[in-house]
């Protein structure tokens, strides 16, 4: 049985293993810090963690001003808040000046659940891969989730993580190479290609394996990072497999779809297909059911592999 | 004291503010020239910072929220020697490093890029937490405008630097009373400042913002409190130094032509060349 876990778990886990071994590490947080797993840190180190209380524009505008004082900043909120309601600050101060800031933002998507719409964020990948020099970051699991934070917090500059609620299966064993910034082919096939990110990648996995009792040969590519985007394995995939299904726990407006989609038609056209938060929002209800309802599961995967090889 | 140096001080700065903006062809000389007074007492007798040496480790920051005002902090770094004041002219104009809003990415001596209102303020919370964390005697000094605190941003800045008692940070008001639209007290009322900062935390003072005395008093009883951020409401004139742009919130955005330049260059004693 695969151990299921959140990735904001691994978050909380990780932060204070960092904490231990980077003396500079301030990690700020907006009144969620149970929820964004931060307090954990902040119990090690209350020394460098800040609460800055329920105002995320002067979290990342705070979290600027810690950066240009020398520090490295985990700074993190749910995610509809931390890109939505802060862009202009995340924008202006923190990409702007590149600041050594990493939003590290919790509860994004449909999985989020019960609290419904209001919290419910499809957008956050689409902003912030529009800020110049923004690195966007989407783990499908813990173990990649800690290693991919670890360079996050390793490299100069601004990054977006985007983290989940609900307990996902690990799918990653420890000494796996993951890196980010390169996508990694964790199923091969030769009719198609799911490009998935984030919960989808394990989603995408269960598609394929029923995929392949109806004969279908498709290839699953994990991409961790989507911006700067793996051209390579995507070009690849399109040369090799002639179609390409994307698969994200966001809105296909703007988030990996759009991405892929921006590397296929300039480099190699193929058909393309979408699995995504359609234009709508969510509402409350079990992630399970959420994610049946709103097509971000295996089965809307199998659907849209099935009308790809239709086209 | 030496007034005389700081007088002379803030006259060139509104000097180069003049040509600096006339050069342009656009941005904002109301409020740099209101700020200049200020800026002159933090740059040449305040701060500690090295202009040979403009990362030092323990040097003392300026952050210039109300970021329109570029021209008052450029002339200042540039009086300071940040950088030759011939680069003053090519403000605004394209490949220049003298951005229409501060770039700390672009221009030695600035420390934080601003033009987005509030989000220098914010930041400056952020750097006085950071020099507390590592118990460093650095200070952190910003800049808003009046205007500026109708931001919601400036709030929460507020409230967390009342919160973590944040007593090596000192926020200047340059409070001119206008704004792009007319009066602050048409367009939204920011008062009381005073009374509004206060309750948040703050150690609040109140001087005439082109007094050198009352601006140096001001910051040494910043520096005697303890426990509390200190706020310094400066009462200034919009466009002070120059007769025709004084009062007036024409000159917020505008910048001056040839024969206003020359006048307000030749008024303030320096030369029209």
């Amino acid at each position: 049985m695969t151990v299921k876990m959140a990735t904001r778990q691994a978050y909380g886990e990780v932060l204070v293993e960092l904490g231990h071994e980077i003396e500079n590490l301030v990690v700020m947080d907006a009144d969620l810090s149970k929820s964004t797993m931060t307090a954990e840190f902040g119990k090690v180190f209350p020394e460098r963690f800040i609460n800055m209380g329920i105002a995320e524009q002067n979290l990342y505008g705070a979290a600027t001003g810690m950066a240009i004082s020398g520090k490295v900043v985990c700074a993190s909120t749910f995610a509809m808040f931390a890109t939505g309601r802060a862009f202009e600050i995340v924008r202006n101060s923190i990409g702007y000046t590149r600041a050594n800031v990493k939003i590290c933002a919790t509860h994004a998507g449909i999985t989020v659940g019960e609290d419904g719409a209001s919290h419910q964020t499809f957008e956050d990948m689409a902003l912030m891969r529009t800020i110049p020099g923004m690195t966007v970051v989407n783990p499908c699991d813990c173990v990649s989730a800690k290693k991919l934070i670890r360079q996050a917090v390793a490299m100069d500059g601004p990054v977006y993580v985007r983290l989940g609620r609900a307990p996902v299966p690990n799918f990653y064993q420890e000494d796996d190479d993951i890196q980010l910034g390169k996508g990694k082919c964790i199923r091969e096939g030769k009719d198609l290609t799911v490009i998935a990110t984030g919960i989808m990648v394990s989603e995408a996995m269960i598609a394929a394996e029923k995929l392949q009792e109806e004969g279908l040969d498709v290839r699953v590519v994990d991409i961790n990072t989507i911006k700067p985007i793996d051209r390579d394995i995507i070009v690849k995939a399109a040369k090799e497999t002639g179609r390409i299904v994307t698969a994200e726990e966001h809105s296909i407006i703007g988030g990996l779809g759009s991405a892929v989609a921006e590397v296929v038609v300039r480099e190699c056209p193929v058909v393309m297909e979408m699995v995504g938060q359609l234009d709508t929002f969510g509402e409350s209800g079990k992630p399970d059911q959420l994610k049946e309802k709103y097509g971000m599961d295996a089965e809307a995967v199998i659907r849209a592999c099935r009308k790809i090889m239709e086209r | 004291m030496n007034f005389k140096e700081l007088e002379q001080r803030a006259t060139n700065i509104r000097i180069n503010i003049i040509k600096a903006l006339h050069s342009a062809g656009s941005g904002h000389p109301g409020g740099s020239l209101s700020a200049a007074d200020i800026l002159s007492v933090l740059f040449f007798h305040e701060m500690k910072l090295d202009p040979e040496n403009p990362k030092m480790d323990d040097r003392d920051i300026f952050i210039l929220s109300k970021g329109h005002a570029a021209p008052v902090l450029y002339s200042a770094l540039a009086e300071k020697g940040f950088f030759p004041e011939e680069d003053l002219l090519t403000l605004r104009k394209i490949n220049s490093n003298m951005q229409g809003h501060p770039d700390m990415r672009k221009v030695r001596g600035v420390e934080m890029s601003t033009g987005s209102l509030g989000q220098g303020f914010s930041a400056s919370g952020g750097a006085a937490m950071a020099r507390k964390m590592d118990k460093k005697d650095s200070r952190v000094y910003v800049l808003l405008g009046d205007g500026e605190l109708q931001e919601g941003l400036v709030w929460e800045a507020a409230m967390s630097a009342g919160h973590y008692k944040l007593d090596n940070l000192v926020a200047f008001v340059d409070w001119n009373g206008l704004q792009i639209d007319g009066n602050n007290d048409d367009v939204m009322t920011v008062k009381p400042i005073d009374q509004k900062f206060a309750s948040f935390g703050w150690n609040v003072l109140m001087i005439d913002g082109h007094s050198l005395p009352e601006i140096i008093d001001a910051l040494d009883q910043a520096r005697a409190c303890k426990g509390k951020p200190t706020l310094i409401i400066a009462r200034t004139i919009k466009g002070k130094g120059v007769s025709f742009m004084e009062g007036s919130a024409g000159w917020h955005g505008k910048a001056p032509n040839e024969e206003e330049a020359k006048r307000a260059v030749e008024e303030l004693g320096g030369v029209w060349a």
